[in-house]
């Protein structure tokens, strides 16, 4: 992979011709049975998986108007051929977006369209055979769901949703992916990712505070299960022990010292993260949300933050309302209850950065700046947060507000090209489940048109650190840097510049420690 | 009536009548289809009137192809619109009784059939040229384009090359399939291939990719609003697991510590 890293570049990240194959494979590690049945999937591949994917393709499509929509729509006019950057990186064609969807849409139309039962080989209908489906297992996890085709197709065509459905259908069939399932699985046992029960939790928080108080001198609190604060904090649990992303988390925690709002965070909820939608599963998903709605009532908070974390967000923002009737408007009986619970001056949920923009609007944060001039920072448009979500309710907020308090913390920022940022973001390659070390090849390849936008900054600007708000991201980039002659350190979280550049006053008596 | 009028006449009213069955059909299970979750991709409008200006965007101007490939936008765009305007100018010869004044005026309207043919090739050239696209292309879909061709191509031959059917005979048998007045229509060849060929393809619509003209105004991640923190968006079939999940719910808080 090395000789990706020393490519010079025009302009824009060159279309590669098409490389048949480049990427075929068996994909990534399947789930074993026990990983399979703990989330209610047949633990192995079914004896009637054909008839029990087709039936299944017609539930979707009966349940989703996407999906239902986007098979028929596509003209194959080629216009997200070239948007895809696992596309870019490999050059495999089955990794153009609408080509990844052909290996989904040929069997739509082979069983559910008139062309495609009488005209097979005139409209491209294909039978779900062992190949198909060993394709389907390879290339769609090779989409990071990051909808970036999306953008540019002219009937806003989903790959990300044809992916779900195609990943649901596999694991009703029995066929699922060990990384994402095997997660699910603890989170919905313990309460997170990680499988980190509260003691460990509790120790981390309490290492962690120790850890401020010596550097800092002032003692900044991260408090756990505290009933009746005002704020519940739910972050990624990558945030309690992977670097960087531990930084960005004693980021918020200063942010909340020093803004006086009392929070927690919660062991029963101790994950933002929610693979439920990795996977296309609806009530997976649900599950995942049901434990934030719960802690949230049970500590009784009024307003519920969540932590840097891309598809966290997405699913918080976009869809914990209907999933928990966590958010306004709804009428069901725990939508009301919310709604009485919660504040109603406040967006609920709020995104942390929502929080630190507000605080630094209203001149409630003062920071050394100078701290970061050894910075020069960009920053990384996250998918799920650019291309799914909003924050502050104004237009393209999800894009301003981040780059605000980035430059609030710090002197030196400056963007990547036009056409990699904001709306047209490049993944970083690790994203939608992807994350896992038996797909290497397929992370460092696919990070390589967000790598070029880098080394391009790099080069103009001087740019040596690049921030970003995703837990996905952050992993991913520190593994991936170096394969492009980067230093793997140069990522961090928005929240550890601000972290770094922010003056705290010793105002304890604000924190909410008594209970620990 | 010969027998080719016959023919024409039946298969006109066959293929309407399939576009108006299917079409409905397909417009009516992209409604009773429930979007479950708030999709709309950035840059995503706040409001309804947001909503309606991105669409109208989409649909009028193509933005979205024109942000993705500038030729693709080219060929496409001036296709389509120069469909549009033919369309106008076709309008004529169904009218019945007194004609409008200003579908007397749409004469110049014919020069639209070359942006047309423009943009087909173009879209062809595509298609055979560049290799994502050709990698992408099934048979149906080059000969989706060949049809419209080869219905530019007659029509511009029957217009621009002399070589003009008896018109009377035209708007008789046009107006006529309007008003159940049937009559014999002109036996040119290029004249029985033109019209032969837009029935077929008014009868395929429904099967086919053409599908894209409603799709797009159904499409959840143009017409959704980005507003889900402010209002609950949930489909019926999503609201029955609450009903029952309550018991779910309360077992799960069993397990709490
Ligand atoms: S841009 Fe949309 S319509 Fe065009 S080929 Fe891709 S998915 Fe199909
Ligand atoms: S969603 Fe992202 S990863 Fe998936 S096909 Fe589209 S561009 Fe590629």
């Amino acid at each position: 992979m090395s000789e990706n890293s020393i490519e010079k570049l025009p302009t824009y990240l060159e279309i590669p011709a098409i490389k048949k194959d480049s990427m075929a494979g068996n994909g990534p590690f399947k789930a074993s049975v026990e990983v399979q049945n703990e989330l209610g999937f047949p633990g192995e591949k079914v004896e009637n998986w054909q008839q029990v994917a087709i039936d299944k393709m017609a539930e979707t499509k009966s349940k989703y108007r996407s999906v239902q929509v986007f098979l028929d729509a596509c003209v194959k006019c080629g216009a997200c051929t070239d948007k895809c950057h696992y596309y870019l990186g490999t050059a495999d064609p089955k990794n153009m977006p609408v080509a990844r969807q052909d290996l989904f849409r040929s069997v739509y139309r082979r069983h559910f369209t008139f062309a495609g039962k009488y005209f097979p080989k005139l409209v491209g209908a294909k039978e779900l055979d062992e190949a198909m489906l060993d394709d389907w297992y390879n290339y769609f996890h090779q989409c990071s769901q990051c909808r970036r085709c999306a953008v540019f197709c002219p009937y806003g065509i989903d790959t990300a949703e044809i992916s779900m459905a195609a990943r649901e259908v596999m694991n009703v069939i029995g066929v699922g992916q060990k990384y994402p399932n095997q997660i699910l699985g603890k989170i919905n046992k313990i309460g997170n990712n990680l499988g980190m029960p509260e003691p460990a939790l509790r120790d981390t928080l309490e290492d962690l505070e120790e850890e401020i108080k010596e550097e800092t001198g002032v003692a900044v609190k991260l408090p756990l299960d505290i009933k009746d604060s005002e704020v519940l904090m739910v972050t990624p649990s990558a945030d309690f022990f992977a670097e960087p992303h531990i930084d960005g988390l004693i980021g918020y925690a200063k942010v909340f010292h020093q803004s006086g709002v009392s929070w927690t965070l919660s062991s029963y909820a101790s994950e933002a993260a929610n693979f439920g939608m990795f996977i296309g599963n609806y009530d997976v998903m649900r599950q995942g949300a049901l434990r934030i709605r719960k802690a949230a009532l049970d500590l009784n908070v009024k307003r519920v933050i969540v932590g840097e974390c891309g598809h966290a967000w997405r699913v918080a923002y976009s869809f914990w309302n209907t999933l928990t009737g966590l958010g306004s408007g709804g009428n069901d009986e725990y939508s009301k209850k919310l709604q009485q619970q919660l504040d109603s001056n406040y967006p609920q949920p709020q995104h942390i950065i929502e929080f630190t923009y507000d605080l630094i609007q209203q001149d409630k944060l003062l920071f050394d700046k100078s701290k970061n001039d050894h910075r020069v920072v960009t920053f990384h448009d996250s998918c799920n947060v650019a291309r799914g979500s909003n924050m502050g309710d104004i237009k393209n907020g999800q894009f301003i507000l981040p780059r605000e308090v980035i430059k609030a913390a710090c002197n030196n920022f400056s963007d990547m090209p036009k056409g990699t940022i904001k709306a047209s973001t490049f993944c970083c390659g690790g994203g939608g489940g992807l994350l896992t070390d038996d797909l290497i090849e397929l992370r460092i390849k696919g990070a390589k048109p967000r790598m070029h936008a880098l080394k391009q900054s790099e080069e103009r600007n001087g740019v040596n650190t690049l921030a970003a708000i995703c837990a996905i991201c952050k992993s991913q980039f520190s593994k991936v840097l170096p394969n492009y002659e980067f230093d793997p350190y140069m990522i961090v979280s928005v929240h550890q510049l601000v972290s770094d550049a922010i003056i705290l006053s010793d105002n304890s008596e604000n924190s909410n420690n008594k209970a620990l | 009536m010969s027998l080719t009028s016959i023919f024409f006449t039946f298969f006109f009213y066959i293929s309407v009548l399939i576009f108006i069955t299917g079409v409905s059909y397909k417009i009516v299970q992209y409604w009773q289809t429930p979007a479950p979750l708030k999709i709309p991709i950035a840059p995503a409008p706040l409001n309804r009137s947001g909503v309606l200006m991105r669409i109208a965007r989409e649909v009028f101007l193509f933005q979205s192809l024109f942000k993705a490939s500038k030729w693709t936008w080219i060929f496409g765009w001036s296709f389509h619109f120069a469909l549009v305007l033919l369309f106008f100018r076709h309008l004529v010869y169904f009218w019945p009784g007194e004609i409008p004044t200003i579908l007397l005026k749409t004469e110049p309207l014919k020069y639209a059939a070359y942006p047309l043919i423009f943009g087909l090739l173009g879209l062809l050239g595509r298609r055979f040229f560049v290799d994502r696209v050709r990698y992408i292309s099934a048979p149906s879909d080059y000969l989706m384009l060949l049809l419209l061709i080869v219905i530019g191509g007659s029509g511009m031959l029957m217009t621009f090359a002399q070589n003009h059917p008896n018109m009377l005979l035209v708007k008789n048998f046009a107006e006529g399939l309007i008003t159940f007045n049937w009559s014999e229509l002109p036996s040119e060849l290029l004249f029985l291939a033109h019209i032969f060929l837009v029935f077929l393809l008014i009868a395929i619509f429904p099967i086919s990719k053409l599908l894209h003209a409603p799709g797009i105004f159904f499409s959840p991640t143009l017409n959704q609003v980005d507003n889900a923190r402010k209002k609950r968006h949930i489909s019926q079939w999503a609201k029955n697991k609450e009903s029952h999940k309550k018991i779910d719910l309360e077992q799960n808080s069993d397990e709490d510590k």
